[in-house]
């Protein structure tokens, strides 16, 4: 399959998962097992990472700024940093691992196992009743995954600046507030949703069209991880270009 | 009555159906004989429109699933059930859910009467008292068994079931085409049987075609030298 017929493709998959009756009488129940799998079960890995990476972003800016600008500086840094770019892209690449992978191999699973041609000749949407869930649960999920997220690196950071960096909590606070802007918040969510699209139909999508067995289901997970990874790092950059530009 | 015409399909230049015609009559079984391989599979996929065909019609009471719309297909497919030799039950789902999962997508029943309807079916089946259990831990004979409960949630006017005895030890092959013969005497239920098995297709069919190199034929009389050769 080249580029472009991948690309178009892809992007049928996409419409025929979303542009169709949404049945939610039948739909919600599968939506809200989504969006408990792919956010609270996501929130371990989410917790360890954000804090780690509001330590280390710390840590990075007051080795670079120290003594040459006020030590609130380093909050709003950290503060931008984290809100902007940070908290939104290693939330997203973190769930993209977990989840794109999962929903890849299950599906995938599902189509040599005859599952979804099941659910084809039971008359059930396959596209309904699997992409759309999951597509939603990620939609649902990532915003708020990474609106904690920011929150746990940022605490994190503060943390870590009050007791070894001696920047206390109130100045590395005031300049994670007095620099706030409403675009950088806003910004980084709006990633956030596109980037949840990208996840859960490149989850779908490389599970849908697995033909095969065992390593194909495990070559599709691993395209699927790959592409939604590569799409998030494009993504990010074309709406940073809109947004911040 | 479900009409199947002039089905023809090819991969590459493999030639899997050619020309296939035959009807099946109200509370009638049909049974394609054939060895493995011959593509008894891809003929009741492609009757159902699950894979496409290169030429021919397939007729359910009149309505060509070729020329139908998507939701119309949806609507032709609720009218049959279908036991796959896999049996392709939803390893996520327990028994009475994989039952169950029809009957809360295309119906309003609420849970409890969903809950005797499934209860109703297993009944039927023989598989009473197995509603929690998970397609994982049944044996293959009542894998195969929750698949035909399933293929009767939505009380289906045909049953298709693909292989249904192969890969069964001798007790359980019985307890399945009894449960056939049962359905179509009991619940005038038709459809078409695909097996490679002479005795289950003796004892189920009503109508018996061998497919054979891409053709179908009627046989009158079941002979093994006809099959093997």
């Amino acid at each position: 399959m080249n580029l472009f017929s991948l690309i178009g493709d892809f992007s049928t998959f996409f419409f025929r998962s979303l542009f169709m009756p949404w049945k939610i009488r039948t739909s919600k129940g599968r939506m809200l097992e989504q969006v408990y799998s792919i956010g609270i079960g996501s929130l371990p890995i989410i917790i360890i990472i954000a804090a780690f990476t509001g330590l280390v972003s710390t840590v990075q800016a007051t080795y670079q700024m120290i003594g040459t600008v006020p030590r609130y500086i380093i909050g709003t840094t950290v503060g931008r940093m984290v809100l902007i770019e940070l908290g939104p892209i290693l939330t997203a690449l973190m769930v993209s691992g977990r989840c794109a992978s999962s929903m890849a191999a299950e599906i995938g699973t599902m189509r040599v196992t005859e599952q979804i041609d099941a659910l084809e000749i039971m008359a059930i949407d396959p596209y309904r009743f699997l992409s759309l869930p999951r597509i939603v649960g990620t939609f649902i999920s990532l915003p708020v995954l990474t609106i904690f997220a920011e929150f746990v690196a940022l605490a994190c950071g503060a943390v870590y600046a009050h007791y070894f960096l001696n920047i206390p909590f109130s100045v590395f606070s005031y300049g994670i507030i007095h620099f706030f802007s409403m675009r950088d918040f806003l910004g980084g969510l709006v990633k956030s949703l596109f980037f949840s699209i990208v996840i859960g139909a490149s989850g779908c999508y490389f599970g849908f069209i697995v033909k095969g067995g065992a390593k194909e289901v495990g070559r599709a997970a691993t395209y699927a991880v790959v592409t939604a990874s590569i799409l998030i790092l494009v993504l990010d950059f074309l709406v940073a270009v809109v947004i911040f530009g | 009555m479900i009409e199947v015409k002039d089905l023809s399909k090819r991969f590459d230049d493999l030639v899997v159906l050619d020309n296939v015609s035959f009807t099946v009559g109200e509370a009638r079984l049909v049974v394609i004989l054939g060895p493995s391989g011959t593509g008894k599979t891809i003929l009741l996929k492609s009757i159902l429109g699950i894979l496409p065909v290169d030429s021919g019609i397939v007729l359910f009471d009149g309505k060509s699933i070729q020329a139908a719309k998507e939701n119309e297909i949806y609507d032709i497919r609720k009218h049959v059930g279908f036991v796959f030799q896999s049996t392709a039950l939803f390893d996520s789902m327990n028994v009475c859910e994989n039952i169950a999962l029809p009957l809360v997508e295309h119906t309003r029943l609420s849970s409890r009467q969903v809950r005797d309807k499934v209860q109703e079916i297993l009944e039927i089946v023989g598989m009473a008292g197995k509603e929690s259990l998970y397609p994982g831990s049944l044996s293959g004979g009542m894998k195969r068994l929750v698949a035909v409960g399933r293929a009767l949630a939505l009380d289906p006017k045909y049953l298709f079931y693909d292989e249904p005895t192969t890969g069964l030890d001798p007790v359980m092959r019985d307890r399945i085409v009894q449960l056939i013969i049962d359905l179509k005497r009991d619940y005038k239920k038709s459809g078409i049987v695909v097996t490679h098995d002479l005795d289950t297709a003796e004892k189920v069919g009503d109508d018996i075609y061998l497919l054979k190199k891409g053709k179908i034929s009627k046989l009158e009389q079941i002979k093994k030298e006809v099959y093997n050769g």
